[in-house]
């Protein structure tokens, strides 16, 4: 660390925001550029001749905004007018899923029975909640065909942790020294390194630029003898929204090695209910449950990430699992489950998720499930085919759940893949997943998912031809102005980080 | 000026003055970076071999390491660039440079390139 | 399949244009034998009022907090929660969302985090916050590995009771680099002190004496809290170099353990070596104030290996929740709320009190104490739990940990002296 920088000085003189609204677009000041009112948005009782028991003086003065309540929904709403969301239209995110969020998950999750129970009850109390577990667990079990889960990982990433965690146990209790490499292929998402950096390990990158996929030459030379080797990460349909042909073998050569192969699971929307990760030979993956299960992404979290193990690693995973003895449920710790890599979060997991996607679970049954996979890779298909004259592709089809396409047709009239997706968000779309996978220069990855209509994904091809077609005709430059018609316009990302300013100003 | 720079297959620029050598990114990295938006700069005193990464440049999307063509001891940094990191643009006598090490190996300075060949090799990345 | 909006000749249609005459032609590349022939074990799709009657049977096997007496704390607690945050997050343009990576149409999430991170700023007393993490255990962890970054040493100590899952998280977390917790006071491999306040055991601490050791030895001082109301009538921990913790208790329901919301706040001149995401302030190709995530050459997407954290993402809408309740709540409304905790749990002290055979231990607390009983606590949670009384949460032997909050009535209170006589 070298340079200390002050937090910029804004002063509301400088900065401020003027409560106009034009039509339907509305601008809204910060909560503390509003006057304080003598009343807060809560009618509460001051407890008057209260002597404190806390040993410690009471607190000053905290530095609060103070409005009543109408104010306060006014606020959040008018904010919320300036967000996309996948209720309002197509969000072909690449790697994202995102997809249709149905409000019976929202309802059930709400039940007094699930939101109002603490997670240190006694178990007596709260059978109901961990039956919901353990069936959600079967039913990851049975579409992965990997019987051991644990429920408990709050996030995909903390899945990929819990993972990685998982298969270091493995090596740690089977008593196998000197294995301290993960192979990842070049294109993998960034958190497969940094996760497995956390758990120290080094990390060896596969080369998939070629062909977009891995080979096993690539992968042998990746292995060498294969004794230092721990495991693998990969990402199946890999980050190009391709299907690893070659996978089975890779798996076998890496077992055969004494590594385990670690599935990231970012892309279980092509497989779900049609293709079972255990039989192309993942040992452990990760299940997004806000991507395949569509609990909502809600602008950033809360996710849950689940994972699924073979029967040989399920001794190893996190605690804590639900089991079930004869007709009573319990939660197993690390005094039950001595051979656990121990505890990741606190309490049992994100189980307002669990409620959430088991219900989404049951809606479309094992039935409904295998028709998501297949809608999705239609639909992934039906653009690439729409598009590949357009735009570049730089692998051949089929593709998986997305599709992958860049600006290599378009970068030398000066429009480029950042220039696609703002113009995209003036025409009223969310943008596809930019500059992902790294391996491929000016990608756009775009994962329309099993809930649009082919009504909805003809427009957003539409779109797409009609800026194939202005750049071919020499009318490229309005595209760097995009987008006009959002509440913003193109951002200073490079002055947000020079001068970071990153709270209020304590002394306004 | 630049009759006294080398560089190095990984875009850094090394000024060399009596046994220190100065460094700095090449216009080409910073092209290819963008707009810089911060330098970590590394500890005077600190030992570093040839090849180590010594300093990070970040633009918005991009964190890239520096590393030193030469193994030796930091002897300055250039602490006004994290405050004015317009400076990185600059030549080396003109407050350019990162940092500066004491040169322990004059031979770590043979394999490097002049500004001829730097052009041409970055002329063949396209 | 009310889910799917593709009817057959839509699904004929694109097939046409692709190119293939049945979707398992694009499925060329996978594996004969990884297609499943058969999902027997699950059952076949449901309508919605099927699936509600199930869940709902779940959900009413389950002993919610409204039922009757509730005295649980231990990390996860029962507050009220106003009818206009729950309306707030359901929105469509909230909880739709993605995370917002395109500023321009992103602006209600990003705008909402500044206010969330400048929310925890203030009651933390720190300089700047990051825009949440999965929960409070886990944002210990991110403590303590930040601090191991920070001094380049790999040793945490912790000074007074941590909750035990913050403990055990905080080992996996720490187990895997090497590195080692220990109980007591730094010495000059310190990575950080760790300091629950209030602790495990419901005491409130002071941090003068440990910044001083701290400053001795060169460790940062790590300060979690894990009842966030409690900074309404507690002196915010300045001394500390880092904040964390959980922020369930206002807005969000406690959810058998999740989601919850876990906040991280610390001096200024950390800030390259923080976790998660961060929100800054700046302008719009046309001059407009706006909101966009920033810093990100700290997290995984750019520095891969290197990055400060794997996380990717945040809590956004229990971030959400929380930044509506304390914009409801107010600087007068927060301070009622945390005074009126702490004097719940005043009542519920003297009159367990007055309880033959049962004593009071902490001698300071703000809404959670331990008490002795005359039999081991467990056994007192099963029978009083049998008798619809959710008593709290056992420790060893027979000390049990109680808490109060502004749910608490007399009636509650009296309920339980009763059958704890």
């Amino acid at each position: 660390m070298s340079a200390e920088r002050k937090i910029e000085t804004v002063t509301t003189g400088q900065n401020e925001i003027i409560e106009f609204n034009r039509g339907l677009l509305y601008e809204e000041s910060l909560l503390w550029e509003k006057e304080h009112a003598d009343h807060p948005g809560v009618d509460l009782p001051a407890p008057e001749n209260l002597k404190s028991r806390t040993g410690v003086p009471d607190r000053e003065n905290i530095g609060l905004p103070q409005v009543s309540e109408p104010q306060v929904l006014r606020h959040f709403v008018k904010m919320s007018t300036w967000n996309y969301s996948i209720d309002h239209g197509f969000f072909p995110l690449g790697s994202c899923t995102m997809k249709h969020n149905p409000r019976l998950n929202e309802k059930l999750a709400r039940l007094p029975g699930f939101a109002q129970i603490h997670p240190l009850q006694p178990e007596s109390t709260v059978q109901g909640a961990l039956k919901l577990m353990h069936e959600l667990q079967h039913w990851l079990a049975e579409l992965t065909g990997l019987p051991g889960v644990c429920l408990a990982p709050a996030a995909g990433a903390h899945g990929e942790l819990a993972g990685i965690m998982t298969i270091k146990r493995a090596h740690e209790m089977k008593g196998n020294k000197g294995r301290n490499v993960m192979l990842i292929p070049d294109s993998a998402h960034g958190t497969n390194p940094a996760t497995a950096a956390m758990c120290g390990y080094t990390v060896k990158s596969i080369s998939t630029k070629e062909t977009g996929r891995l080979t096993v030459a690539a992968f042998k030379e990746a292995l060498g003898d294969g004794k230092d080797v721990a495991g693998m990460m990969v990402t199946n349909p890999n980050t190009c929204g391709l299907f690893e042909t070659e996978i089975q073998e890779i798996a076998k050569l890496l077992h055969k090695a004494g590594g385990y192969f670690y599935c990231d699971g970012a892309n279980f929307n092509a497989l779900v209910g049609k293709v079972r990760p255990a039989d192309f030979g993942v040992d452990v993956m990760h299940i997004n449950l806000h991507k395949t299960f569509s609990t909502p992404h809600g602008g950033g979290g809360p996710g849950s990430g689940p994972i699924c193990t073979t029967a040989e690693l399920a001794p190893y995973v996190p605690v804590p699992t639900v089991v079930k003895n004869g007709e009573t449920y319990s939660l197993q710790w690390e005094k039950d489950r001595p051979e656990t890599l121990g505890q990741l979060k606190g309490f049992q997991g994100q189980f307002g998720m669990h409620v959430r996607a088991l219900s989404y679970m049951m809606s479309h049954g094992a039935d409904g499930l295998k028709q998501v996979a297949e809608d999705a890779v239609l639909g992934a298909n039906y653009i690439m085919a729409s598009l590949k004259n357009d735009f570049h592709a730089p692998f051949d089809g089929p593709c998986m759940h997305e599709c992958l396409l860049t600006d290599k047709n378009q970068k030398d009239a000066g429009v480029t893949t950042l220039d696609i997706a703002k113009a995209l968000c003036e025409k009223g779309f969310h943008p596809m997943t930019v500059y992902f996978p790294l391996v491929v220069s000016g990608a756009m990855l775009i994962e329309p998912t099993e809930t649009e209509s082919k009504d909805s994904i003809d427009r957003f091809i539409a779109a797409m031809k009609e800026f194939a077609a202005d750049v071919r005709e020499g009318d490229s430059e309005k595209y760097h102005a995009f987008p006009e018609s959002t509440p913003r316009r193109r951002l200073d990302e490079v002055k947000a980080a020079r001068t970071p300013v990153l709270r209020w100003p304590s002394d306004i | 000026m630049s009759d006294n720079l080398k560089y190095t297959k990984e875009h850094e620029w090394v000024a060399v003055e009596g046994n220190v050598a100065a460094i700095g990114i090449t216009g080409y990295a910073q092209e290819a970076l963008g707009d810089l938006v911060y330098v970590e700069l590394p500890e005077i005193g600190k030992k570093v071999g040839k090849g180590d990464n010594f300093a990070v440049v970040e633009s918005v999307k991009t964190a890239a390491e520096v590393y030193t063509p030469v193994s030796g001891e930091v002897v300055a940094v250039n602490t006004a660039m994290a405050e004015d990191l317009e400076l990185i643009k600059k030549p080396a006598n003109q407050n350019g440079w990162i940092a500066k090490i004491k040169i322990e190996n004059p031979s770590d300075l043979e394999g490097l390139m002049d500004e001829k060949k730097y052009k041409e090799f970055t002329d063949g990345l396209s | 399949m009310r889910y799917l909006p593709q009817t057959k000749q839509s699904r004929a249609a694109m097939m046409k244009t692709v190119g293939v005459s049945s979707v398992d032609a694009l499925f060329r590349d996978v594996p004969k034998d990884a297609f499943i022939k058969c999902l027997a074990d699950l059952p076949q799709h449901k309508g919605e009022l099927a699936v509600e009657r199930e869940l709902g049977a779940c959900a009413n096997q389950n002993r919610a907090a409204p039922d009757g007496p509730f005295f649980l704390g231990a990390g996860t607690y029962y507050h009220h929660i106003p009818s206009s945050v729950d309306y707030i997050i359901q929105r469509s343009e909230f909880l739709t969302a993605y995370t917002p990576y395109q500023p321009e149409i992103a602006q209600g999430t990003l705008q909402m985090i500044f206010e969330f991170q400048t929310f925890i700023s203030r009651l933390t007393g720190q300089d700047i916050a990051n825009a949440s993490l999965y929960d409070g255990a886990t944002s210990c962890a991110e403590a303590a590995l930040m601090a191991m970054r920070v001094t380049k040493r790999n040793k945490v100590v912790l000074a007074t009771p941590l909750h035990p899952h913050y403990r055990s998280v905080l080992k996996a977390y720490m187990g895997n680099l090497g590195s080692t917790l220990a109980d007591g006071a730094p010495d000059g491999e310190t990575a950080c002190v760790i300091i629950q306040s209030p602790d495990f055991h419901g005491a409130p601490h002071a941090y003068d004496a440990w910044r001083k050791k701290c400053d001795e030895t060169g460790a940062l001082l790590v300060v979690v809290v894990n009842e966030i109301v409690s900074l309404g009538l507690l002196p915010a921990p300045v001394e500390a170099d880092i904040v964390c913790g959980e922020a369930q208790s206002i807005g969000l329901p406690m959810s058998f353990g999740g989601p919850h919301l876990g906040f991280f706040a610390c001096k200024e001149k950390y800030l390259r070596q923080m976790p998660g995401r961060l929100c800054g302030m700046t302008e719009d190709a046309d001059g407009r104030r706006g909101f966009v995530l920033t810093l990100s050459t700290r997290e995984q997407h750019i520095r891969r290996e290197k990055a400060t954290s794997n996380i990717c993402t945040n809590q956004g809408l229990c971030a959400l929740a929380f930044t509506v309740h304390m914009s409801l709540l107010g600087e007068d409304g927060f301070r009622r709320l945390a005074k009126l905790n702490h004097e719940a749990a005043c009542r519920l002290a003297d009159a367990v009190s007055k309880v033959k055979g049962v004593k009071v231990l902490n001698k300071t607390f703000f809404n959670e104490f331990v008490v002795e009983l005359s039999k081991p606590a467990a056994e007192v949670v099963e029978t009083l739990a049998a008798k619809g009384i959710i008593a709290g949460y056992a420790l060893e032997g027979n000390q049990l940990l109680m808490c109060a909050t502004e749910m608490t009535t007399d009636e509650d209170i009296a309920a339980l002296a009763e059958v704890l006589a």
